[in-house]
């Protein structure tokens, strides 16, 4: 593998006692395969938070698999991120709240099954009801009858949503509560796959070893340490893969698969430590991808405190964000693996999508002297201090609020008016912002669920939104989303949402920092690796030589 | 002697519950761990009252805690949230670390104890000063440098091992993982040894032995060494269950799948079931070392009874 042989084996004979059985570690053949699209590849994985079902997986380590054995009603194009139609042959609709979606033929699952509108209709009501406890049921929350399924308090009133209605085997019709254009374009999200009647029967064993209709079936899944993915021949879908398999092995951490990569044990790591940054480009050269991913990193001001909620605060939140040097922090720290942000979206959304270079303007730019004069003028920092809070178990979150508050601290020049609040774990963190605690900024993370500019914006700052955790709530804002909502043109319903964001900018009930890219290293032995806009590498494209 | 383990036994229930009730008490205390299952999105209140209603999270502290020891007593240890029983992950989890401790203890008493008596027994003379700076050496080195520097060298440099233990981790594969572990107990080993053998080395019983005419060796093994062993013994008994807790940084450099990995893990998403879980077979395991290091004290030393 690595051309010296003798010298290997000498060092083996050297090292026999410390590790007798272990020689040969680099000599892992990668399934053989030699550009005849039979090779495996290897890759490395983080156990799943939950188990691996549509409605259930909300990270992206579950997610992986759920790409990999799914295919939906829409698929992202996974460079400019546009919905195409994958099992759909059409969405209809006259007032954007009727919906009819018909299936193209020939789709099966893996089991032979085949994909019927029921498969659509049943999964959508599995994922919605309350008393399967599904983390990603909201999903469905704009059809019709979501609330009998899944009431906010108490036992459900109905098995079915009354907005799903099967005609026949490739036909079904659905109901939303209220008008939204973008909605065909949202199905391209794992929530809506299809699900196989093997599921409703026999769900433990489904679990097990999950079935579906992608171009990956499931060779073996061992809990905790890997999956085995293989190469599904009957698939009958354009993206079929182009290597024989997908082994998934699961690290405990970042930086010990990346060993694993320069030891030629496996072919793709997806994620590269931060230690590991500087070093990258010697290591793998150009077998080294970052790309802006559908995420973004804020710092949300909490609005329902009166310190930062009162009339006129609104030149001091201002003020801060443009004393953050936000060039040098993705430079210094993140090696430019964070992108410096421009607007509350992503640069992953292309321009059609909404993304705008321009939505945060001035406010988003470095300047010392005008931040110190905004924060001056809307009557100083709260106390004359403020407080950053994140929890700090991942990312350099800890690195980089210590890195804002420096900058922020030079910027007015009044000594150490900006401090830290770190927090030890996520779950801590998530559970205090939840309840609304924090008297200070806090760091929000946000990765949408598809590429709309509308999920970008309005489960974060629409009055009452879900995740709209610093209560942000102003009229004018919410009636544009209102109407982009029910514009029937989606280049008119973008536009609506741009005009929204300019709001955002006068305003600033979050700090945009910088959007998260996504970075993935591979080796010699595997060629055509991708990312997809949710930094998830494109399996199914990846060639082994 | 039966009777004192009979008593020992007894003596381990409240140090159970104890510290079981602790340790569910700090992983309680940690936060809500529904919360967390929703990533950075909002959790849907209704999905998230039935999840925490399902996992007897919307109860008081103290009837949660009597509710999961009720079902420890019936073997059951509750369910991690990815869907997969406690009893399986120590099923898969502990036999690796069980291997791990085994390969770091061995390692640490055959090369510590040489190592102890060889510089005991030339106490000041070059051998000895240069096992004490060695020693020294090792124990000012965290665990995590010399673990990534030897995984770095024998790994990808010289190509030697594979850098990551493979899921069933054999035991060819967890020597390097064993030695990173046993090398700072190891030192201590070797500085307990050195100066228990080199105040035993001028006892009267050896010099009588030694009068006697006994070959060195038998000096050495059966009177210097077998009366020099018990402050090790003590240590090496309480290492096991540090070993056992303290592999975390061990497992996560070598992708070990073991105890610590599982009980980071836990913690990290707030898995109550998880942590207390693995962290209670720990303290039984703790509790059992330490019973067995009091015992072999009688073993070691005839002059030790116990009644």
């Amino acid at each position: 593998m690595r051309g010296a042989t003798h010298a290997k084996w000498a060092a083996c004979a050297v090292a026999v006692a410390l590790a007798a059985t272990a020689c040969g570690g680099g000599a892992d053949t990668s399934g053989g395969g030699s550009g005849d699209g039979s090779g495996i590849v290897r890759s490395s994985w983080g156990d799943p938070q939950n188990p691996i079902e549509p409605a259930n997986t909300n990270e992206v380590q579950g997610g992986k698999v759920l790409d990999m054995i799914f295919r939906g009603l829409v698929k992202y194009d996974p460079k400019t991120g546009e919905a195409q139609n994958t099992v759909a042959e059409k969405i209809d609709t006259t007032d954007s709240q009727n919906f009819t979606v018909t299936i193209k033929d020939g789709w099966t699952f893996s089991n032979g099954e085949k994909v019927t509108a029921k498969s659509f209709v049943d999964a959508w009501n599995y994922g919605a009801h309350i008393d399967n406890k599904q983390n990603n049921s909201t999903f469905f929350s704009n059809i019709e009858g979501y609330d009998e399924v899944h009431p906010e308090s108490g036992a459900a009133k109905a098995k079915t949503m009354s907005g799903l209605v099967v005609k026949d085997d490739k036909t079904f019709t659905v109901k939303l509560s209220e008008k939204f254009s973008l909605w065909p374009q949202t199905l391209g999200y794992q929530a809506f796959s299809p699900l196989p009647q093997a599921f409703f029967k026999d769900h433990a064993g489904w679990l097990k070893k999950p079935v579906g209709n992608g171009p990956y079936v499931i060779e073996s899944y061992t809990k905790g340490s890997g999956m085995k993915l293989r190469k599904w021949d009957d698939y009958k879908g354009e993206d079929a893969a182009k290597n024989g398999g997908v082994d998934l092995n699961v690290y405990t951490d970042n930086n010990t698969a990346y060993t694993d990569l320069m030891a030629g044990n496996i072919d793709l790591v997806d994620d590269v430590p931060a230690k590991q940054l500087k070093n990258v480009k010697n290591d793998l050269g150009d077998r080294y991808i970052n790309q802006p991913a559908l995420i973004i990193q804020t710092l949300v001001f909490p609005l329902y405190d009166k310190n930062w909620g009162k009339d006129g605060m609104e030149k001091v939140r201002r003020g801060l964000s443009m004393a953050i040097n936000r060039e040098q922090i993705t430079k210094q720290i993140f090696q430019d693996t964070r992108t410096p942000a421009k607007d509350w979206t992503s640069p992953a959304l292309g321009d059609k999508g909404g993304y705008d270079p321009e939505g945060c303007g001035d406010a988003c730019k470095y300047d010392p002297a005008q931040a110190k004069k905004l924060i001056e003028e809307g009557g100083g920092l709260p106390g004359g201090k403020v407080t950053v809070t994140s929890n700090v178990d991942t990312g350099s979150h800890r690195d980089w609020m210590d890195a804002v508050c420096n900058s922020i601290n030079n910027a007015l020049g009044k000594g150490a008016v900006c401090t830290v609040d770190p927090v030890g774990t996520f779950a801590d963190f998530r559970s205090r912002t939840a309840q609304f605690k924090w008297t200070g900024p806090f760091r929000s993370g946000w990765q949408a669920d598809y590429p709309l500019i509308q999920n970008f914006l309005q489960p974060l700052y629409y009055t009452g939104a879900s995740s709209n955790y610093g209560k942000f709530t102003d009229k004018k804002f919410d009636d544009l989303v209102d109407r982009a909502n029910q514009e029937s043109d989606t280049a008119k319903a973008v536009e609506d949402f741009q005009s929204a964001q300019k709001l955002l900018g006068d305003q600033m009930p979050a700090i945009p920092l910088w959007y998260q890219n996504g970075s993935a290293g591979y080796s010699e032995n595997v060629g055509d690796v991708a990312l997809n806009q949710f930094s998830v590498p494109v399996y199914e494209e990846i060639t082994v030589n | 002697m039966g009777r004192y383990v009979i008593r020992r036994l007894l003596q381990m229930i409240p140090v159970f519950i104890g510290s079981t009730f602790l340790i569910f008490f700090m992983v309680y205390a940690l936060g809500d761990p529904v919360a967390a299952l929703f990533g950075d999105k909002a959790p849907d209140p209704a999905t998230a009252a039935r999840i925490r209603h399902d996992l007897y999270l919307d109860q008081p502290l103290w009837k949660q805690y009597l509710h999961y020891m009720g079902q420890i007593f019936q073997g059951d240890f509750g369910t991690a949230f990815n869907g997969q029983k406690v009893t399986e992950l120590l099923a898969a989890a502990y036999p690796v670390t069980l291997r791990l401790t085994l390969v770091a203890i061995v390692i640490e008493l055959i090369v510590g104890v040489t190592l102890g008596v060889v510089s005991g027994l030339r106490r000041g003379r070059a051998v000895d000063s240069s096992v004490l700076i060695l020693t020294l050496i090792v124990i000012s080195v965290p665990t995590f440098v010399t673990g990534y520097v030897l995984q770095f060298l024998f790994g990808v440099k010289w190509d030697v091992i594979r850098p990551t233990v493979s899921p069933d981790a054999p035991f060819g594969e967890l020597i390097l993982p064993g030695i990173v572990l046993a090398l700072v107990s190891l030192a201590y080993v070797t500085r307990l040894t050195r100066t228990s053998i080199a105040e035993n080395v001028r006892a009267d019983y050896v010099r009588t032995a030694v009068a006697k005419g006994l070959p060195r060796r038998r000096v050495i093994t059966r009177h210097l060494l077998r009366n020099s062993l018990i402050p090790v013994i003590t240590f090496i008994g309480t290492d096991i269950g540090s070993l056992m807790g303290g592999a975390i940084v061990t497992e996560k450099i070598f992708n070990i799948h073991g105890v610590g990995y599982q009980i980071y893990q836990g913690i990290l998403r707030n898995n109550a079931p998880t942590v207390v879980g693995f962290v209670t077979i720990l303290v039984i395991v703790f509790l059992l070392a330490n019973l067995l290091v009091d015992l072999l004290y009688a073993v070691l030393d005839p002059r030790i009874r116990y009644a």
